[in-house]
């Protein structure tokens, strides 16, 4: 299996977008380009278990290591776990459903798909890198995708928000980039594998692990750094916010689970910076939310909340609150993504996001309120869907640290579900019950494409809800080699 | 003897060569402009291919004049820029009177560079430096009919004078203090007493004149807004590259033994030069003047790279300069054009370009990009190279202030990304035609930006022929 392929089908996807002529060609590149890749990393999957099951130990399967600036130590070396297996599933996923939703984009649609496949390139390249330059490289191709999604194709006030987000997120960047320099002028070189096995220095983790983790940090929306977050998603098209929220922000956690492998000693100090961040974002992005009246402004806001029990997850530093991390990621993914899909097919027919301004949607068009509804309540973590199992997974995570503040800490997040509950069942109690006004009760319903997007979403969500099972199989082994090294820091202490 | 004089001298004597085929041509019959002009750019790209027989190292005059594979490089990088350059100009040159005497004054500076790089010795670094600067200043003046224009040559010729005499104060004392011009021997009497300390100083300041690094920028956006584009891109890459080249030099060979003194006084102004040129870029609406506070910027990171004195520093300069040669050149071969076709050159008449210049729209935006050093474009990888050159001595704090710099840079110039792309025009400008060879300009620039950066090969190449302390 050569990694390397989930690059280049989707660049080869981008070229060929380039060349090709009239929207029914480019999109059926699109998504012949974005099946192709999900099916990819379908036979991924296959074989990653086949191997495990065969008894192979490896952390990293399917590694490939070559030199590419020789004479800086910079290699281009690729591999996956299972974490980064998850996020490839969850991203290939989200660009098949992507693409779908955008079937009839007509304003520039060469441009439009060739940025959206390219912003999935920077996903795939970095999930799939086993060395930090490479994986800066690819999380900084994904910014420039995002700002001209915004800036062009976006509604509202699209430049400001698109010039907030690529500036944010540039500054985000900059400073992984001053953690990851600290990195490498103490191990020479950049390779993770390499890192993880000689260890960094105390006091160069305590110096670099604020920027590469606030860093990525911004990405993943942690408090202060989200502001970008509410105004970057609602200005977005459809499909971009479903990859900013699906994708873009995964990556940020994606890397802070990986910073706090490679400095675990400086993860283990900071912890409860990084929790009460955390817990920050949860209440106040739950909070948020409850005050917003624009559909996507308040998907974009729980999504703050959201986020901050991958990286409350991440800073409690035990196997069980770093699997419900990894779990939230994905499932954060497919419900944001669903959310906003179904937020987007409802704003195409009312042409309003305004809660105040819908009502009675069940009667006009049931198909995409109950993909609204699923979404909802997978939101506020109904047992069934994949948001409960993260969520309860984190928790009962967290709560086995029996530190006080550690303990409050999860009582306050815990409470926020009560919050969210609030602002989902009212939204969705006056944008989807009570009487329909005049001129939507004789909008459509879902159109094939559509209803195929969100069918492949709630697929997702109802797997990791209902057979929580099969993702901690794949993923268990992994966050476990993680929580070794951790551990031995803290048995230390 | 004689023949080394042929080898080692080739470059040089073809681009005399071509200057006086160029004299001869005027003398004779009228010709038209574009055969004049083909033929020049023939010279050029057959020079450049000079550049890459025989790399052999050696010197010539009793090491008056000195070359090696790096320098050979580096005059084939100076040559390129010339030869896109000369491209682009052909919109604005095809109807200019006095083509010739264009191309006499930018071969004779040109050719001044390369001997400037090739000097083993500070008498024939100071010729070289002021046959490149003087040609230079008459070409500012070459849109005859635009005040400013002339107002630009002689701010220029003023600006580097001044800053030659206070390199040849610079280069008296270091005489008087050591008794010798040649650099070889010089490096062995440097040993940091005051009088070669303020020698230093001076020389230093010198360079930072012609390399605008602030406090001594402030001609440069007047000059840059004045001349021409062609002159413009000239100064802003060429200039600027040969004199980084041979400050470097300077600086690991000779300047050696006080390399402690220079670091700290390297990182101080490097960060000012960051900081000043990123906070006056914010406000340009003139392109050409937005082109010159960021190129200001950029010598800022430059400095950034060849502080820490190693090897990574050096190599990263010379691909730094590469892939500015592309970046920038990419960037002025659009304002070029517009400006030759339009006369517009400001940034506010670039809204809604991309309605009606699809393929010049991105080409600016990968310039642009390339310049800011998002990947995959190769300023993502020059501007990283530096950086971590820089970092290799342990100075952190340069390293984070240089990055939260790159995010002042990233907001202008997204502007311009955004201008092009999201902003609402009436009368945008209008579809241009575009003459084939600047296309071809613009295809070399776009594809050596991406090509540069992802194809490890040429930065190794270039890590291999370095120097370092």
């Amino acid at each position: 299996m050569n990694l390397t392929l989930l690059i280049l089908i989707p660049l080869l996807t981008a070229l060929l977008i380039l060349l090709a002529k009239g929207l029914q060609q480019i999109r059926t590149i699109g998504l012949t380009g974005a099946l192709a890749q999900l099916g990819l990393a379908g036979w991924t999957l296959k074989l990653y278990l086949d191997q495990k099951a065969a008894g192979n130990k490896a952390t990293y399967l399917f590694e490939s290591n070559q030199s590419w600036f020789k004479a800086l130590h910079i290699n281009y070396h690729i591999g996956i776990d299972g974490i980064a297996l998850a996020m490839i599933l969850l991203t290939s996923v989200i660009v098949v459903a992507g693409i779908l939703v955008s079937w009839t984009m007509d304003k520039l649609s060469k441009e439009y798909f060739f940025l959206l496949v390219l912003l999935s390139m920077g996903a795939y390249g970095f999930f799939i890198s086993l060395d930090l330059f490479t994986l800066f490289f690819f999380l900084e191709v994904a910014v420039i995708p995002k700002f001209l999604l915004i800036g062009i194709w976006g509604s509202g006030d699209k430049t400001k928000s698109a010039m907030k987000l690529a500036l944010m997120l540039m500054a985000g960047s900059a400073l992984v980039m001053v953690g990851l320099f600290g990195v490498y002028y103490n191990t020479n070189t950049f390779d993770i594998v390499q890192i993880s096995q000689q260890g960094i220095p105390v006091g160069v983790q305590k110096f670099f692990f604020p920027f590469a983790f606030l860093g990525f940090g911004v990405f993943a929306a942690l408090f202060p750094f989200h502001t970008w977050v509410p105004d970057g998603h609602a200005s977005a098209p459809t499909a971009a916010s479903m990859f900013l929220a699906g994708i873009s922000m995964k990556l940020g956690g994606y890397g802070c689970l990986r910073i706090a492998a490679l400095m675990p000693e400086a993860a283990h100090a900071y912890s409860w910076i990084i929790i009460l961040l955390a817990t920050i974002a949860i209440i106040y992005g739950a909070f948020a939310t409850m005050m917003q009246t624009d559909l996507k402004y308040i998907n974009a806001y729980s999504s703050i909340s959201h986020c901050g029990f991958v990286i409350l997850g991440i800073g409690m530093l035990n196997k069980t609150s770093m699997n419900g991390a990894v779990i939230q990621m994905v499932s954060h993914g497919l419900m944001t993504a669903l959310f906003f899909a179904a937020i987007g097919m409802i704003y195409s027919r009312t042409h309003t996001r305004m809660v105040a301004q819908l009502g009675g949607l069940l009667k006009a068009m049931p198909f995409i309120s109950t993909v609204f509804v699923i979404a909802g309540l997978c939101s506020l973590g109904l047992p069934g869907f994949s948001g409960f199992v993260a969520e309860m997974t984190v928790f009962m995570g967290s709560w086995q640290n029996p530190e006080a503040a550690y303990r409050l800490a999860t009582i306050l997040s815990g409470a926020s579900i009560v919050v969210t509950a609030v602002y989902i069942l009212r939204a969705t109690g006056r944008a989807i019950m009570g009487p329909i006004s005049e001129e939507h009760a004789l909008l459509g319903d879902a159109s094939w494409n559509e209803k195929l997007a969100a069918i492949l979403l709630i697929t997702g969500i109802l797997i990791i809800g209902l057979a929580p099972f099969l993702i901690n199989h794949l993923i268990m082994p992994s966050t476990d080699v993680i929580m070794l090294q951790i551990e031995k820091i803290t048995a230390l202490k | 003897m004689i023949e080394n004089l042929f080898i080692h001298l080739r470059q040089e004597l073809a681009l005399t060569l071509l200057i006086f085929l160029l004299l001869f041509i005027k003398l004779g019959k009228d010709r038209s402009n574009e055969s004049i002009m083909n033929l020049i750019n023939f010279g050029l790209l057959l020079n450049l291919g000079l550049g890459f027989c025989c790399h052999e190292a050696g010197d010539l005059f009793n090491g008056m004049f000195t070359t090696n594979t790096l320098i050979v490089f580096e005059k084939d990088l100076l040559n390129l820029g010339i030869l896109i350059i000369s491209m682009q100009s052909y919109a604005w040159l095809k109807n200019h009177k006095q083509v010739i005497e264009f191309y006499l004054l930018l071969l004779t500076s040109l050719l001044g560079m390369f001997f400037m790089i090739s000097s083993g010795n500070l008498l024939m670094f100071y010729l070289g430096l002021e046959m490149s600067t003087i040609p230079l200043a008459a070409a500012a003046n070459f849109d005859l009919t635009k005040r400013k224009s002339s107002e630009a040559a002689m701010k220029l010729i003023l600006s580097s004078a001044f800053s030659s005499s206070i390199l040849l104060l610079g280069i008296s004392f270091l005489y008087g203090s050591s008794g010798t011009l040649t650099f070889s021997i010089l490096s062995a009497h440097i040993n940091g007493n005051p009088l070669q300390l303020f020698a230093f100083i001076l020389f230093f300041s010198g360079f930072a004149f012609k390399i605008s690094a602030v406090p001594f920028h402030l001609w440069t956006a007047d000059v840059y807004e004045g001349s021409p584009v062609a002159v413009t891109s000239f100064l802003s890459v060429i200039s600027k590259g040969a004199v980084l080249f041979t400050l470097v030099n300077l600086l690991y060979k000779v300047f050696t033994p006080i390399a402690n003194t220079w670091y700290l006084l390297l990182v101080i102004l490097a960060a000012a030069t960051i900081l000043i040129g990123n906070l006056f870029a914010l406000r340009q609406d003139n392109f050409k003047r937005f082109l010159a506070f960021s190129s200001i910027a950029q010598v800022g990171f430059i400095l950034v790279g060849i502080s820490a004195s190693s090897q990574a520093g050096a190599a990263s300069l010379l691909y730094f300069i590469l892939i500015y040669i592309f970046s920038n050149l990419a960037a002025f071969g659009v304002v070029s054009t517009v400006s030759a076709l339009t006369g517009k050159e400001n940034i506010s008449d670039f809204k809604g370009f991309y309605k009606t210049n699809p393929i010049l729209s991105w080409v600016l935006t990968i310039a642009l990009f390339s310049l800011a050093g998002v990947p995959p474009t190769a300023g993502f990888f020059g501007k990283l190279f530096l950086m971590m050159a820089g970092a290799a001595k342990g100075n952190y704090g340069i390293i984070i202030f240089a990055a939260l710099n790159m995010v002042i840079s990233f907001y202008y110039y997204l502007r311009i990304v955004k201008a092009m792309f999201m902003d609402e025009n009436e009368s945008p400008i209008q579809q241009l035609a575009i003459p084939a060879i600047s296309k071809l300009a613009m295809f070399i620039c776009v594809a050596g930006i991406i090509v540069t950066g992802i194809a490890s090969v040429v930065y190794d190449y270039i890590y291999s022929i370095s120097i370092g302390l």
